[in-house]
């Protein structure tokens, strides 16, 4: 029990990472009907960026916690900036020309980005991993087991992984449901052409989906980072294949789903390498990725295609 | 504005061509919507009545020709940015958002109006259409055709236009719920004056309620006329009205 505990916390906050990233993906699937494969990689950009300014701003585990906390949040609005900006110049400059191509082609192209970032991470950077000391440390032991045996903890960078996604994902709910801006993406993502009818430019609120999601990607570099201390160039192709599992799972085009599906896709791989195998956990949640697409493919919450008239 | 400007039809359409790849839809078409008249445009499917409407709305964009709204030439600018000069288009088809709320369809309709009116115009739509007011929780697409096609209407009407078009508002409805929408339209055209360029497969009442009408036959404009003439000519009896009328 108290083993089944400490892995659903675990598995929750793998899955919360999953969960931000995997918006992104089902977001501009909802919009344009195309999976943009250089999304991992803008994650994995803003994990460089978030590491750059915590390494110049010196900042290690002894700060003082107010100043950790101020200096963390600059980090994370910092790394969302740049995230953005880097997500918006794929879209305008890789996918909007090919707006109105065949299907193919910004697929191809989203490829070829994420390769155009992956390397250029690599040539910058460097190819080898980047450590990075812990800086949010300590935590709370929820069952003393005994003797150091079936003790379940909850670290402090657990909690704020897990309630930074809780507070990130509800804004976002809200911003979609309530505000004009997000009434305009969904009118986007119902009838485009209509849309554009009533007055929405259709081509920034498209751009602005690419921000977003590329800002909540860029809280998933940051708190990947913290969690796990290493990061290199190549992070962003494992996690966002994982995070595009857990859209698909969810239901591409839900964001219920994709925040469902990334926090299912956690836990499933936690579980999984927690009961079974560590080697197999890869295996394990892309199974799932097969699965689903055989035997459900509209996915948890998604809706069943309908070929449109 | 000066007298002279006031005089002009509110919309010129001049020479317009449009092509969809090597297919041309229009074929120079010249159509004028006077300020505060109805104007009717009849005409078989697939003749460009609704090419010349998204024409306008510069979606897709004319090849040749001007359209000219309010004076000003708006041919080559972007649907959003026509589209938020006081024109609303309520399309073919309705084209509601099926996962949104009926609230919701109308609360986009405002999207390219500039006031915060939005409480009034609301109040005023649902006047005319009390049926919205009823269903505004639901959800657009599991409205049945004649409240969608409400719907479409007053979405376009959210915005406070000064020329609306219509395409095809009678397109599957009920005889009894095309009066009322034609009786709407009527109604909005003499008490605020609104301008309406109508486009209609149903002729007859189309016609009735036209100060000016147009035929289209395959992209050209082959008459026009006051609604009453066209209505009496053996041409467009025989091609439009004989056969039922609707």
């Amino acid at each position: 029990m108290e083993y089944f505990l400490q892995q659903l916390i675990n598995g929750l906050t793998l899955g919360s990472i999953y969960g931000l990233i995997a918006i992104g993906y089902t977001m501009v699937y909802g919009i344009i009907g195309m999976i943009n494969f250089a999304h991992g990689d803008i994650f994995m950009v803003g994990s460089f960026i978030a590491m750059m300014m915590i390494v110049a701003l010196g900042l290690t585990a002894s700060a003082g916690l107010a100043f950790l906390l101020l200096a963390l949040v600059l980090v994370l609005i910092v790394a969302m900036v740049f995230a953005s900006v880097w997500g918006w110049t794929v879209e305008r400059l890789a996918y909007r020309p090919l707006r109105g191509s065949f299907r193919l082609a910004p697929l191809i192209t989203a490829i070829g980005m994420s390769i155009v970032l992956q390397n250029f991470v690599q040539v910058t950077q460097g190819a080898r991993v980047k450590p990075l000391p812990p800086i949010v440390t300590g935590g709370f032991t929820l069952v003393t087991g005994v003797n150091g045996h079936n003790a379940v903890q909850i670290s402090t960078m657990q909690i704020v992984i897990i309630v930074t996604t809780f507070l990130l994902m509800t804004g976002f709910s809200l911003l979609i449901s309530k505000t004009r801006l997000g009434r305009s993406q969904r009118a986007c993502e119902q009838d485009s052409k209509m849309a554009a009818l009533l007055g929405v430019n259709v081509d920034r609120t498209i751009s602005l989906t690419f921000v977003m999601g590329a800002a909540l990607a860029a809280v998933a570099g940051l708190m990947f980072l913290l969690y796990y201390g290493v990061i290199d160039f190549y992070i962003g192709f494992l996690a966002g294949v994982k995070a595009f599992t857990a859209a698909v799972l969810g239901g591409i085009g839900s964001l219920p789903g994709a925040m469902l599906g990334g926090l299912l896709i956690g836990l499933i791989e936690t579980f999984w390498s927690g009961y079974f195998s560590v080697e197999y956990k890869d295996v394990a949640a892309f199974s799932i990725l097969v699965i689903v697409l055989i035997f459900m493919p509209s996915g948890l919450l998604g809706r069943p295609e309908v070929e449109k008239v | 504005m000066s007298e002279a400007a006031s005089e002009q039809p509110l919309l010129q359409v001049r020479g317009v061509q449009t092509y969809y790849g090597k297919i041309c839809a229009l074929r120079g078409v010249d159509v004028d919507v006077p300020r505060g008249k109805i104007v009717t445009l009849i005409g078989a499917n697939g003749a460009g009545k609704s090419t010349l409407m998204m024409t306008i709305c510069g979606s897709p964009k004319p090849r040749e020709g001007r359209v000219i709204y309010n004076g000003e030439d708006i041919t080559g600018l972007p649907t959003h940015e026509i589209m938020s000069r006081d024109i609303a288009q309520s399309p073919e088809g309705r084209r509601i958002f099926p996962r949104m709320t009926v609230l919701e369809n109308l609360q986009m309709g405002a999207m390219a109006s500039k006031q915060d009116t939005f409480d009034g115009d609301l109040r005023r739509i649902f006047d005319l259409f009390p049926r919205l007011k009823e269903r505004q929780a639901q959800r657009g697409g599991t409205l049945s055709g004649g409240e969608q096609q409400m719907l479409a209407i007053g979405r376009a009407l959210m915005s406070r236009p000064k020329l609306l078009l219509l395409d095809e508002p009678s397109l599957g409805l009920a005889p009894l719920i095309v009066k009322q929408i034609f009786n709407v339209i009527q109604e909005l055209n003499r008490t605020d004056g609104l301008t309406v360029f109508l486009v209609e497969q149903n002729a007859f009442h189309a016609l009735r309620l036209a100060h000016h009408a147009y035929v289209m036959v395959n992209g050209a404009i082959t008459m026009q006329g006051t609604g009453k003439e066209l209505l009496a000519r053996e041409e467009v009896r025989a091609a439009y009205l004989e056969g039922g009328r609707h």
